[in-house]
């Protein structure tokens, strides 16, 4: 079954990073890639995002679409990453997670299965230049 | 007891005792936790319609069988891309699959769902209650008790939650998680009032429950433990209420009322399991209950003792609650100013907790503070909503 994990920052986390020395911060980056390491075989996409400040959020539930600086929801939790993986359930996907060395919130969301013979949307890659 | 209500009693066992197997037994074949589980609760409703009326047929377990099959069929029937399902159903015949059924407790009570929706879950699918029942059990709509199990089926089936037994380094947590739920039941029931005895008694569900993975599980001490707990409180139910239906205090209760024996066999059982040498918060709680059932009379309760088994029960679980219960031992075991001293200390976690300043006023009174106590006793009745408890604190206002 395919997830995809919401990786949650928060302003404390934030803080304590920052306050980290060189070297700390640099082991502190090592255990996320030891991580992604130790389930290579399971993680099939994902990217870091990049920081709030850069969000730009579009409304279209109105007349005319509403362009508007920043994430859509403000608040002190805010995704800073995600990765999809492939496991059996949701008890292997909680294993993965519950072992998860850096920010503090992880939340899991099941991508719907494709079903056989439905249209399938374009592939990001396909459309790539 | 008229006859109706007699066989609505056995009704309840019997289909207890066989809605859980034909559920696990229906998940295992057909692979969609949602969908049997629709066709139990179709099976339950019509025996609960029908064996009132036909008497309660001689092989419930296949008479369950058969019209959840049949109903399975229909229903497949509908869907041309069940046809390998379909196969399996004519060919399922009733069983006793035990481990499918710790699957179907441990899918109930998966910690991903909410605590409300695996109460509602596990009573409904792994006990057979109806929607309806379960509804009445905790004074809730029938409505939401029904939202609360849609949601959760559609949560398991979606989300991947899988119908396992846990992987070994996960077994203890899974196991707390789903004797947390069966407490959770003995304590609705316990509080529950003789005025409620019309709706399901849940404590006897909680103690079915608890058997059910003490056979399925015998290696798990607390398993054993929390049985043993339940037991203990039920050996003691005749003597909780006076005829009137109010509530006895424990220091007031006839002992000459207590099932002895069955005191007997549940101390038995708890000895079994700290043979395990595995202790845990249930073997612990079932043993301060077990030193007042074995106390011939109030005046011989060991208090040392319970105070060190509160003190075992601290370290592995601290809680104020727990420290609270501690502290009306060391009234008894030391005297009231070093208990005072110990509830003092919890003033600020539990100034919304009723039994807090029950506790307080009886120390304030011992203290020779009456008006003190009279305020206590008033805020501790501001603060609970059980009238069984309610009728104790008023008396208690009334004599002061």
């Amino acid at each position: 079954m395919k997830y995809v994990l919401l990786f949650v920052d928060t302003e404390q986390f934030a803080d304590d990073l920052q306050a980290m020395g060189p070297a700390e911060r640099e082991r502190a980056y090592q255990r996320v890639n030891q991580w992604f390491a130790d389930h290579a075989d399971k993680i099939t996409g994902g990217s870091k995002l990049q920081e709030p400040h850069t969000a730009t959020t579009v409304r279209l539930d109105g007349g005319e679409p509403v362009v508007t600086d920043g994430p859509f929801v403000e608040g002190k939790e805010v995704v800073s990453g995600y990765a999809e993986i492939d496991v059996a359930d949701l008890d292997e996907a909680l294993r993965m997670v519950k072992t998860w060395p850096a920010c503090p919130v992880v939340e899991i969301r099941p991508l719907i299965p494709e079903t056989p013979g439905a249209v399938r949307p374009p592939e990001a890659a396909a459309s790539a230049p | 007891m008229t006859g109706t209500e007699a066989s609505h009693a056995e009704l309840a066992r019997v289909v207890r005792e066989h809605a859980g197997r034909l559920a696990a037994s229906l998940v295992h074949l057909i692979g969609d936790f949602g969908a049997a589980e629709d066709l139990v609760q179709d099976a339950v409703l019509t025996a609960l319609r029908r064996w009132p009326v036909e008497g309660i047929p001689e092989r419930p377990d296949a008479w369950l069988f058969t019209v959840a099959r049949r109903r399975g069929l229909d229903a497949l029937r509908r869907e041309s891309n069940y046809r390998d399902k379909l196969a399996q159903l004519r060919r399922l015949t009733p069983q006793e699959p035990s481990a499918d059924r710790l699957r179907l407790v441990f899918t109930c009570c998966h910690p991903a769902l909410p605590r409300t929706a695996q109460i509602a879950l596990t009573l409904r699918v792994v006990c057979g209650l109806t929607t309806a029942q379960i509804a009445r059990a905790f004074l809730v709509p029938e409505s939401t008790v029904a939202q609360r199990i849609t949601r959760a089926k559609r949560k398991i089936t979606d989300a991947g939650i899988p119908y396992r037994i846990p992987a070994p380094e996960e077994l203890s947590a899974r196991l707390s998680e789903v004797l947390t739920v069966i407490y959770l039941l003995l304590n609705e029931g316990y509080l529950s009032t003789a005025e409620q005895a019309q709706s399901r008694d849940l404590v006897d569900d909680a103690e079915w429950l608890a058997s059910l993975l003490c056979q399925l599980m015998p290696t798990e001490p607390e398993a054993a433990g929390l049985l043993a707990l339940i037991r203990l409180h039920r050996a003691r139910a005749a003597g909780r209420f006076d005829s009137a239906g109010g509530l006895v205090l424990l220091a007031d209760q006839d002992r000459s009322l207590w099932d002895r024996k069955a005191i007997t066999d549940a101390t038995r059982l708890l000895a079994r399991a700290a043979a395990h040498r595995r202790p845990g918060p249930y073997q612990l709680q079932a043993a301060i209950v077990a030193c007042h059932a074995e106390a011939e009379r109030w005046e011989n309760t060991d208090w040392e003792q319970i105070v060190l088994l509160y003190d075992m029960l601290l370290h592995l679980a601290p809680s104020p609650v727990t420290r609270l219960h501690r502290a009306i031992a060391v009234r008894h075991a030391v005297g009231p100013h070093a208990a005072m001293a110990d509830l003092e200390a919890l003033a600020a976690p539990l100034d919304r907790h009723h039994l807090y300043h029950a506790a307080r006023a009886e120390l304030l009174r011992d203290l020779g503070r009456a008006d003190d106590a009279h305020a206590a006793d008033r805020r501790a009745l501001e603060l609970t909503d059980n009238p069984a408890e309610q009728a104790v604190l008023e008396r208690r206002l009334s004599w002061a």
